[in-house]
């Protein structure tokens, strides 16, 4: 529909705009390598010193660990609750559905602080310590609709007959999950659970909220960054940090194919 | 159906009994699928969420910082007697509109070329281009910008390269504009791709066919259809940027102090009352703008 | 259409029901546990190590160069969170039902935050009997009134350093000698300052000194009057101001990467800065500074106390204080530490004001929670609350 200089013109500004979300997580993935202490531009003596460093940190690697479990617990609720729903809301129409599903999207429509303070003035009042359980409930808050969005996306798209047929068939109801349901909804579930995972193990602004002496590696990274200590491991731990959290990202997308952007905060 | 399950072992027969009963009455299968998600989100979420804003109407003693049960209005007559707290929050919302504005400039034309123009290949290196940044660490693209902005950072040394002066851009609003732009810009581009991915060839065609031009077409067609996109992205590139507090400590500067940076200091205090009470404007801007996003269609386009 | 906003609003309002009775139950469940008396029932020895210890500490004050030894002998294993302000410290300590929320053991908490956590009930008295080196400490700071109300201690005294003026020697020529330089519009945007609102304090001591006529004599005890000049200083400073640190290796940054050329800071700070060949000098103007003190205190709710007492007796021997000290940039309160801190560095005894006679701590004036009863028998002085606010407001 639109001329040459047209297309030119839209082509060199995506190309601006590619390079503006990049240029930045390219600098520091390179600070990563940086021979100097001093974060200073530009970088100096290229090493992989920081790595080797960083991999033998103990304080790392036990947030990288509670970071893993968190991730994993609140995926897992994530599961079950984002799937339930979704079933609900897609398989029936009853009293308050809008609100449910109204409700289910308030922890990312909302921002995050409020949802971070709403569970933190909840424990405080009830007098419930901080745990590493009490940063999975506030995961597993804003997760349940990744989950949920997905599993209703592919839900929507096939028809509720297919398990009337399967019924019909003489299928008991395991037989039904087992040959109809879960096929058509396995990888709908598996880029849920990804995503679900994925922002979990980048969370900071709940979990700053709804933890005590647990540090997760996001919040380890904050408070480095907030006091300046040993930066140039950090740079390297935020590397790693990028490439996993980009793999299951990558994965998720092969599997959906979906545009949709609730597969996100 | 109920015959053929006469036929088999004991077993299975009660299964398809089991089956048959949630089939005929649907609602005890929705209750108990609801009730777990219910209870959670109910209990758990809504509870500490009406517990936070019942507590915006009590206060703190203002030495042991215990709070006092006692129902009134005073942090929100604080709040409103007092013009730093009306400066804060005008900040944080204008914030917020200049970064919704300034994604949505750099969002469209991008979408626009990911989804008319590039060819299928490109199309999804380019979604995953911008797919990518959104998933990497939040934190770290902030800090990232820290370095960049820093007087003897990357920005500086580009623009001495090239003759120009130091840009002295660290520690200020243009900084947390930059930043917050930045961070979100995915979160336009996304949406806009979708809605504009689902505009048929045959509407621009028609346009074309009428006799509209390039412009027109934009402005007439393309525009109102790819609105649904514009308003779902806005949602986050708001939203995010109202309840945000990390850029401000992070690249702000002296007078860039946000909502969340109040709300997070007294918590910190801790005066969760206080807290509370400014966080319900926020709550309440968000509030309107999902009504109207809603009535503008954006839901759909999420 | 208003059909279904009927429902939601139904549904809003079963939800806002249901949440209102779970938090009722919650709040029933927690005030029932108030404070119990204190200073009664105090502990008479250490017994035996429960194997860990919590710290909520200020960054280095366990530091592995002095805690390796005591986590061997001990066998404590410490965990610690830095804390990066105040106010992070008292919210750690209040979070998950106050009273160190059951996990945390001990904070090391500056003077701006003890009386705070001992008004909110969120430490435990501590017998000093059980910390042999209290006996050592100078004076002043065995029982200072950031730690001890009504002779009962709260904890005990580990460090205090003061509040020093720094400044880029290359930028800033001549050195300043006076706190003046903070609030001279030469330096508009060059300056930075703590962004806490004890730094009010700062304000009202340059005030004692540059206008007597406002009659300040404590610059934590402000009357309305004082406290008003003080605030409308500040908020002429904030034109000046490029940036007010959060913590203060932001503060430190800012200085490295050029941004800022002089403010107010700790020596903490120069040490690092000096280090990364960073062109600035330090100076403590001849009228004195403000300073913190900080003591180690006990959660109310320690899950592990006899490592906490262990860890208080341990890091109060002067050969540890020596080594705490330099490993910070602050001085001991043990004065012990002296011989300690020349054999690690020599002249660091003198360079952090170890041997001063006593005359030289009245020049510093340590952190203190501001209240109303300041003294003078009218409570009429701005408390802590007030100064918050109008630090918000200054910096808002």
């Amino acid at each position: 529909m639109s001329g040459r200089g047209t297309r030119v013109g839209l082509a060199v500004w995506s190309v601006l705009v590619i390079a503006f979300l990049w240029l930045p997580i390219l600098i520091i993935l390179a600070y990563a390598f940086n021979g100097s202490v001093l974060q200073t531009w530009p970088i100096q003596n290229l090493t992989f010193h920081w790595f080797h460093q960083a991999w033998h940190d103990p304080d790392v690697r036990s947030s990288l660990w509670l970071s893993v479990k968190v991730g994993l617990l609140a995926t897992a609720v994530a599961l079950v609750l984002g799937t339930a729903a979704s079933f609900a809301i897609a398989r029936f129409s009853f009293f308050g559905r809008e609100a449910v599903s109204f409700l289910l999207l308030l922890p990312i429509a909302l921002p995050g602080i409020i949802t971070g303070m709403a569970l933190n003035s909840f424990f405080y009042f009830a007098g419930i310590s901080f745990s590493i359980w009490t940063i999975v409930i506030g995961h597993a808050t804003f997760c349940v609709v990744l989950v949920y969005n997905n599993v209703l996306a592919r839900l929507r798209r096939t028809s509720p007959s297919l398990i009337e047929a399967s019924q019909d068939l003489g299928a008991d109801g395991w037989q039904t999950f087992r040959f109809v349901t879960w096929p058509v909804l396995s990888t709908a579930l598996v880029a849920g659970g990804l995503l679900a995972f994925a922002l979990s193990f980048d969370e900071v602004i709940v979990t700053t909220f709804t933890s005590g002496a647990q540090e997760t590696l996001p919040i380890l990274i904050l408070d480095h960054i907030e006091r300046g200590q040993d930066l140039p491991v950090i740079n390297a731990v935020v590397f790693v940090v990028i490439v996993l959290t980009v793999i299951p990202v990558v994965i998720s997308q092969r599997l959906t194919h979906e545009s949709g952007l609730v597969g996100t905060r | 159906m109920i015959e053929a399950a006469e036929a088999g072992p004991p077993l299975r027969r009660a299964r398809l009994r089991l089956s048959a009963a949630f089939w005929r009455r649907p609602w005890l299968k929705l209750t108990l699928l609801l009730a777990l998600p219910a209870v959670a989100f109910l209990l758990v979420y809504l509870g500490s969420l009406v517990a936070l804003f019942v507590s915006a109407f009590w206060h703190v003693d203002s030495f042991t910082g215990k709070v006092v049960h006692a129902w009134s209005w005073t942090n929100f007559s604080t709040l409103w007697h007092d013009h730093t707290y009306w400066r804060i929050a005008f900040r944080t919302l204008w914030m917020a509109a200049a970064v919704t504005l300034t994604d949505a400039v750099l969002a469209f034309p991008l979408a626009f070329f990911m989804a008319r123009v590039a060819p299928r290949r490109m199309r999804a290196l380019l979604f995953v281009l911008v797919l990518l940044p959104l998933w990497s660490s939040y934190l770290v693209r902030i800090y990232s910008w820290r370095l960049i902005l820093a007087k003897d950072g990357a920005l500086n040394w580009a623009l001495n390269g090239l003759g120009l002066p130091d840009a002295g851009l660290a520690y200020t609003n243009t900084a947390m504009w930059i930043v917050f732009s930045y961070v979100w810009l995915p979160f336009m581009v996304l949406p806009v791709y979708a809605a504009l991915e689902r505009i048929p060839e045959s509407y621009l065609e028609a346009s074309q066919d009428l006799g509209a031009r390039a412009w027109r077409t934009l402005r007439t067609v393309i525009l109102p259809l790819a609105l649904p996109g514009l308003v779902a992205g806005s949602i986050f590139t708001f939203s995010l940027t109202l309840g945000d507090f990390i850029t401000p400590a992070l690249v702000g500067g002296a007078g860039s102090s946000f909502i969340g940076n109040i709300v997070e200091t007294k918590i910190g205090q801790p005066d969760i009352p206080f807290a509370a009470a400014f966080a319900t404007v926020p709550v309440l801007v968000m509030a309107a703008y999902l009504v109207i996003a809603k009535r503008l269609g954006a839901f759909e386009a999420l | 259409m208003s059909k279904r906003h009927r429902r939601v609003l139904g549904w809003s309002a079963t939800a806002l029901l249901v949440g209102a009775l779970a938090f009722t139950a919650a709040g029933c469940g927690s005030s029932k546990k108030s404070s119990s008396g204190n200073g009664s029932n105090l502990p008479t020895s250490i017994g035996k190590g429960e194997g860990a210890l919590n710290l909520i500490e200020w960054p280095f004050y366990s530091d592995p160069s002095f805690a390796k030894t005591f986590e061997r002998e001990s066998g404590c294993k410490i965990h610690r969170k830095d804390a990066g302000s105040s106010n992070q410290m008292v919210a750690l300590m209040r979070a998950g039902g106050g009273g160190g929320g059951g996990q945390w053991d001990l904070v090391s908490a500056s003077g701006d935050a003890s009386l705070r956590l001992i008004k909110g009930g969120d430490v435990k008295a501590v017998n000093v009997d059980l910390v042999p080196s209290w006996k050592q400490f100078i004076p002043i700071f065995k029982s200072p009134a950031h730690n001890t109300v009504d002779g009962v201690h709260y904890g005990v005294s580990v460090q205090w350093g003061p509040n020093v003026l720094l400044y880029n020697n290359q930028k800033v020529k001549p050195g300043p000698t006076n706190w003046n330089a903070l609030y001279d519009p030469k330096y508009k945007g060059q300056i930075t300052i703590p962004n806490n609102p004890i730094q009010i304090a700062d304000a009202a001591f340059y005030l004692e000194h540059s206008k007597p006529s406002l009659g300040i004599t404590d610059p934590y005890e402000l009357n309305k009057a004082q406290f008003d000049a003080t605030i409308a200083l500040l908020k002429q400073q904030r034109h000046l101001v490029k940036l007010y640190w959060n913590y203060d290796t932001d503060g430190r940054a800012a200085f490295a990467n050029g941004d800022v050329s002089l403010g107010a800071i700790w020596p903490v700070d120069t040490l690092a800065l000096q280090a990364k060949k960073v062109p600035v000098t330090e100076v403590i103007p001849k009228e004195g500074a403000t300073g913190w003190a900080d003591t180690w205190m006990l959660a109310k709710r320690a899950p592990h106390p006899n490592c906490a007492y262990a860890w208080m007796k341990y890091v109060t021997q002067p050969q540890v204080e020596a080594k705490q000290a330099l490993v910070f940039g602050e001085t001991p309160v043990n004065p012990k530490a002296c011989p300690y801190m020349d054999k690690i560095q020599a002249g660091s005894c003198a360079k952090y004001h170890l041997n001063e006679p006593l005359a030289y701590y009245n020049t510093i004036k340590f952190w203190k929670t501001p209240i109303a009863d300041c003294g003078n028998g009218k409570s009429d002085c701005m408390d802590y609350n007030a100064w918050q606010n109008a630090w918000t407001q200054i910096t808002g």
